[in-house]
C-alpha cells in the first residue's frame, strides 16, 4: 500500500542549522495496516509523514502509494491518496467556514472542482448522519463557524473530513497531543472506530507509550531519521511501556531518558 | 449646509462605482487574505482601456468589457509574480502596479485622454447624477450576486479555503496558487470595472486616478465591517456593505472638504484614517488580550 524506498531529508543543508531528518529510511505498510509510531524529538516521524504527504520534496528515495510513485506531486495531487490529521486543532479545518462546508470541501478531495454548487442538499442530509455518529452534537451547528468549536470538536471533524472519501492512507501527526486528556481519549475511541470501520490503511504519531501499543496492529519506532524497531501481529499486542524503553535506551545510549517520552 | 447637500448625490454616485473597487479589494483583502496593490495600477487601466475604445468608437458596453479583461490581466500578472516566482504578495502587487503606470501611459498615448459626453454615449456621468447612481448601484448589485453565486460553487469554496487556511485547502486537494491567481484575477477585473465608470463618470482618463485606490478601498470595506460587520453575516450583504463603505467614505470626505479641509492634504487624511480604524481590532485585542490571559483557554 505504502512503500518508502530510502528516502533521505535534510534541511538547511550547509548552513550551522543543518539537520538530517531522514536517513535512507524503508518501510512498507500492508493494506489496512493501522501503525503507530513512536520516537523521541527530532527522530524523524512528524518529517516522514510530511514527506508522504509532500509538503516538502525528498532528497532521495521514492514514495509509492498503492504502486503509484508520488515523489515529485505536488502536495495537493497526492491528497486524494491522503487523509490527514494534524496535532495542530486549528490546521486541519477552514475556521471562517462552517460546518458543512468544510465537510463539503472535503467530500471534493481528489475530484475536479469547477462551478457546481459547493455543497448539495442531498449532501447536506449525509453530513448530518455522519455528524451525529461522532456524538458531540455537531449536526446540530452545521451551519455554526468551525473557529467556534473546541480543539476536540476540530480534530473529531478533521477526522471525519480525512476519512469522509475513504482515502488510500490515513495520517495522523499527534492529533491528541493537543487535547487535554479527556478529550484526547475521546478522539483517540474515534479514530480506533473510524479506522477499524473502513479498515483504514494508517500511520499515527503518538508521543503516548501505552497508546502506541494498544492501538493498531505494528508498531515502529523511529530514531535519527530510521526505523528502528518494528514489531507486529501478537509480539506487538505482548510489549509493555519498558520494553519499548528499553529499545530506546539500546539504541540512543541513554539520552532518551531526559525525553518527554518519559511522561507518558 | 446648503453646499453640502448639493454635493450628496455626487459622493453617492462616487461611492457606488467605487464601491465596485471595494468588492474587487474585499475578495483579496478579506476572503484570499491578500492585500494586493496591483489595484492602485489596475483601475487606471481599466480608465484608460475604457475611454480608448470608446473614443475609438466602440459600445460602452463592450468598453467595459475590455477593461475588465485589462484588469483581469493585471491581476494574473500580480497572481503570476507570487505563485510561480515567488515574491511576496505586497511587492507582486506593487511590481505589477508600477509596470502598469508605463502601460497606461502606452494605452492612452499621454497622461490624460478626455472623453466628453457630448460627443460620446457614456455609461455614467457627472452631468447626469441621478442616472450614474442608478447605473453604478446596479452594476453593484449584478456583481454581488454573481459572486455570491461563484463563491458558493465548488470553485468559489475552494478560493475561500484557501483565504481561510492554506494548510487545509492544499490537504484536501486544492491547488492553492491556482486560487489565489483565480481571486486575484476576479478582482482586479472588477478594478478595472470600477476604472472604466469612473473614467466615463468624470468625463477622462488619467494615468494617475489610481493613485491611492487601494486606500479608499480598503476604507470602504473596513468602514462597511465597523458599520455593518454586527448585522451582516451573509456573504452578499458583506459585500455590499463594503459598497455602503465606500458611499460613507465621499460622503465623509464631501463634508471634510466642505468644514475648509484642502483638496491637497485629502490622501493624507485618507491615509491616517485608514490606518486608525486597521488599528482599532488590534488594539482592541491587545487590551482585551491583557485582561483575559490571566484566565487561560476556556476550550480544549
Amino acid at each position: 500500500m505504502l512503500k518508502i524506498e530510502q528516502v533521505y531529508k535534510t534541511f538547511n543543508p550547509g548552513t550551522i542549522n543543518e539537520k538530517r531528518a531522514l536517513n535512507g529510511i524503508n518501510l512498507v505498510l500492508n493494506e489496512g495496516d493501522f501503525v503507530t509510531v513512536i520516537g523521541g524529538n527530532g527522530a524523524g516521524k512528524s518529517t516522514i509523514l510530511n514527506m508522504i504527504a509532500g509538503v516538502y520534496p525528498v532528497d532521495q528515495g521514492r514514495i509509492l502509494i498503492d504502486e503509484i510513485d508520488v515523489t515529485k506531486l505536488p502536495e495537493h495531487k497526492r491528497a486524494k491518496y491522503l487523509g490527514r490529521v494534524f496535532q495542530d486543532p486549528m490546521t486541519g479545518t477552514a475556521a471562517n467556514m462552517n460546518i458543512e462546508e468544510n465537510l463539503a470541501i472535503a467530500a471534493r478531495r481528489g475530484k475536479k472542482r469547477f462551478l457546481g454548487w459547493g455543497i448539495t442538499g442531498k449532501e447536506k442530509e449525509e453530513y448530518q448522519e455522519r455528524l451525529k455518529a461522532l456524538d458531540l452534537g455537531l449536526e446540530t451547528r452545521m451551519t455554526a463557524k468551525v473557529g467556534l468549536l473546541s480543539g476536540g470538536q476540530r480534530q473529531a471533524l478533521t477526522l471525519l473530513m480525512a476519512s469522509l472519501e475513504k482515502p488510500k492512507l490515513l495520517l495522523l501527526d499527534e492529533h491528541t497531543a493537543a487535547l487535554d486528556p479527556k478529550t484526547a481519549k475521546k478522539v483517540l475511541d474515534l479514530t480506533e472506530e473510524i479506522v477499524n470501520k473502513d479498515h483504514l490503511t494508517t500511520l499515527m504519531i503518538t508521543h503516548n507509550m501505552k497508546d502506541a501499543i494498544r492501538l493498531g496492529n505494528r508498531l515502529i519506532m523511529m530514531h535519527e531519521g530510521r526505523v528502528i524497531f518494528d514489531v507486529a501481529g501478537e509480539e506487538k499486542k505482548c510489549l509493555k511501556v519498558p520494553d519499548l524503553l528499553a529499545k530506546f535506551e539500546e539504541a540512543s545510549g541513554g539520552e532518551f531518558s531526559n525525553d518527554r517520552m518519559m511522561l507518558s | 449646509m446648503g453646499p453640502l447637500i448639493n454635493a450628496l448625490p455626487g459622493s453617492v454616485a462616487q461611492g457606488l462605482i467605487w464601491g465596485i473597487l471595494a468588492i474587487g479589494v474585499y475578495i483579496t483583502y478579506k476572503v484570499l487574505d491578500y492585500a494586493d496593490l496591483t489595484v492602485d495600477g489596475s483601475l487606471a487601466t481599466g480608465g484608460a482601456v475604457a475611454v480608448i475604445c470608446i473614443t475609438g468608437g466602440m459600445n460602452p458596453y463592450l468598453a467595459v468589457a475590455m477593461a475588465f479583461g485589462a484588469g483581469m490581466l493585471a491581476g494574473l500578472v500580480t497572481g503570476l509574480f507570487h505563485t510561480a516566482f515567488g515574491i511576496p504578495p505586497i511587492l507582486s502587487g506593487i511590481l505589477t502596479q508600477l509596470g502598469l503606470y508605463s502601460v497606461n501611459m502606452r494605452i492612452l498615448g499621454k497622461s490624460n485622454q478626455a472623453v466628453s459626453v457630448d460627443q460620446y454615449e457614456l455609461l455614467v456621468s457627472l452631468r447626469y447624477i441621478q442616472e450614474a447612481c442608478i447605473t453604478a448601484g446596479i452594476c453593484c448589485l449584478v456583481i454581488t450576486l454573481i459572486l455570491y453565486w461563484f463563491f458558493g460553487t465548488e470553485l468559489g469554496a475552494a478560493v475561500r479555503a484557501t483565504g481561510c487556511n492554506q494548510n487545509m485547502a492544499r490537504a484536501q486537494g486544492i491547488n492553492t496558487n491556482t486560487q489565489k491567481v483565480l481571486g486575484l484575477v476576479i478582482s482586479n477585473g472588477l478594478v478595472g470595472v470600477s476604472g472604466a465608470l469612473y473614467a466615463q463618470y468624470q468625463g477622462s482618463a488619467d494615468v494617475n486616478m489610481g493613485r491611492g485606490a487601494i486606500v479608499i478601498g480598503l476604507a470602504a470595506v473596513i468602514i462597511g465591517e465597523v458599520v455593518f460587520g454586527k448585522i451582516f453575516h451573509n456573504f452578499a450583504l458583506r459585500m455590499l456593505a463594503a459598497v455602503i463603505g465606500a458611499i460613507i467614505y465621499f460622503i465623509v470626505i464631501a463634508i471634510v472638504l466642505q468644514l475648509g479641509l484642502s483638496t491637497n492634504d485629502l490622501k493624507l487624511f485618507s491615509a491616517l484614517i485608514v490606518a486608525l480604524f486597521l488599528a482599532i481590532p488590534y488594539l482592541k485585542g491587545r487590551y482585551f488580550a491583557s485582561t483575559a490571559r490571566k484566565g487561560g483557554r476556556a476550550d480544549a
